[in-house]
């Protein structure tokens, strides 16, 4: 497919773990590894078989994690002492984890401290702009949107190949095209009902490309009403500035 | 000159001044032999005063110094009156970079980006760009690598006081801030447990 929509700009392979940490309700501190790592690869392969750039830091994270579920599976006495003497994979991968999360939660109070201050007016010398519309959504990660899309996928829809979707029969340009109609006739349009017009998978997955380019273009943001909750797609409007 | 009127002076400094009136300038203001101690506890008194009388404008300590700004209840009216408001609203990675800057500053790149994960080139530049982070000098290592830290508009970014003023990360380690809390948002805090 021509069209390569790159990843770097959305999260990274432990914003991936914290996401499958949290929708499966784990605890960081003793995530089962195995069953982890399945599941993130399962994600890689979803995201491959999209055709979509993946960066190399994700890569690596699978071969961590790779390395230690097998070093889990054998026996400490197998271990060379060499191996014995290395700091434990998975102990480095919870404390990276944790670390992580402390950060995103930091993230998330500069986040509410930034909108009060958004509506607290003071001397001028500020620059001229229109304020946000303050509403209670959660911003939607990448990997929320492709838990929708997988579900999706899994869904009804006539049963065929991803790969074979490379014939342009419904092209990304085009689903860009309607993206931006819809965003622009409706205050938001929502997962269910956007896909709800694809009728194959293939043009399913063209949909989902379009989405991601606009998000990239910043044309469009995703949220979701609560964590985990239905995914709305609205048209970001162009008087705000919305920056990195 | 005795504090009443110390204040005073404070008072229409903070009426003509551009944004906010830093503690040194109104030190400089003031004369010579000032302690910039007592200009911040005469501004913080002052402050008090305001919010006492339950006045609708607030003086706040912000970002080095202190501010006139409204009450936030109130911003419904100010924005018929005037569109200018700050613009910006920072998306999920420049937060959390900015954040990790904040807490661990200063730092490299590199180290930023052990901490995320991800490459943060886009972000860095972005964040420059905003004035958010400043280049505050070179790590004595091989390459010698930049380092980043924050400005005093990312502390007015968010209203606080200085880098002191920071939630503690100790506080978030132990959920005494719950994550999904958003100060001033009732709606959200309903979703910790």
């Amino acid at each position: 497919m021509s069209y390569k929509v790159k990843l770097e700009i959305f999260e990274g392979p432990l914003d991936l773990l914290l996401h499958l940490v949290k929708q499966n309700h784990l605890e960081i501190a003793n995530i089962p590894i195995a069953q982890i790592t399945d599941q993130y690869l399962k994600y890689l392969e979803l995201m491959q078989a999209l055709d979509l750039e993946i960066a190399g830091e994700f890569l690596v994270m699978a071969a961590t994690l790779m390395q230690i579920k097998s070093r889990q599976l054998l026996p400490p006495e197998t271990l060379t002492p060499e191996e014995k003497e290395e700091p434990d994979p998975a102990q480095e991968l919870i404390r990276r984890l944790l670390e992580y999360q402390r950060f995103k939660q930091a993230a998330e109070v500069l986040g509410g401290m930034e909108k009060t201050r958004l509506v607290q007016f003071s001397r001028p010398t500020r620059p001229d702009g229109t304020p946000e519309q303050v509403e209670e959504f959660v911003e939607a990660s990448l990997f929320d949107l492709l838990t929708a899309f997988s579900q999706f996928m899994q869904g009804e829809l006539p049963r065929e190949l991803i790969h074979e979707i490379v014939k342009d029969e419904f092209t990304v340009e085009e689903k860009i095209n309607l993206l931006r109609r819809l965003t622009q006739e409706q205050d938001r349009v929502s997962f269910a009902e956007l896909f709800g017009k694809a009728k194959t998978k293939m043009e399913a997955v063209a949909i989902f490309l379009a989405l991601l380019e606009l998000i990239r273009l910043k044309e469009i943001s995703i949220r979701q009403s609560q964590l985990f909750g239905e995914i709305v797609i609205m048209r970001n409007t162009g008087d705000l500035e919305v920056a990195g | 000159m005795n504090d009443e009127e110390a204040k005073r002076i404070l008072e229409a400094l903070l009426l003509v001044t551009d944004k906010t009136l830093l503690i040194e300038q109104a030190g400089e203001v003031l004369g010579a032999g000032v302690d910039p101690a007592d200009v911040r506890r005469l501004l913080n008194e002052l402050a008090q005063q305001y919010a006492q009388e339950n006045r609708r404008i607030r003086i706040q300590e912000v970002a080095e110094g202190f501010e006139y700004n409204t009450d936030p209840e109130l911003a419904s009216y100010v924005l018929k009156l005037t569109r200018r408001v700050r613009s910006v609203r920072l998306t999920k990675p420049s937060l959390e970079t900015l954040a990790i800057i904040a807490y661990r500053q200063p730092m490299t790149r590199i180290e930023i980006e052990q901490v995320r994960g991800v490459d943060v080139g886009g972000v860095l530049d972005t964040l420059g760009k905003l004035n958010l982070i400043r280049v505050v000098g070179r790590k004595e290592t091989v390459g010698r690598p930049i380092l980043y830290g924050t400005t005093r508009d990312f502390l007015d970014h968010f209203g606080l006081k200085n880098l002191e003023d920071l939630p503690s990360l100790e506080e978030l380690k132990a959920g005494l801030v719950p994550t999904l809390e958003i100060p001033n948002d009732s709606q959200t805090a309903a979703q910790t447990d």
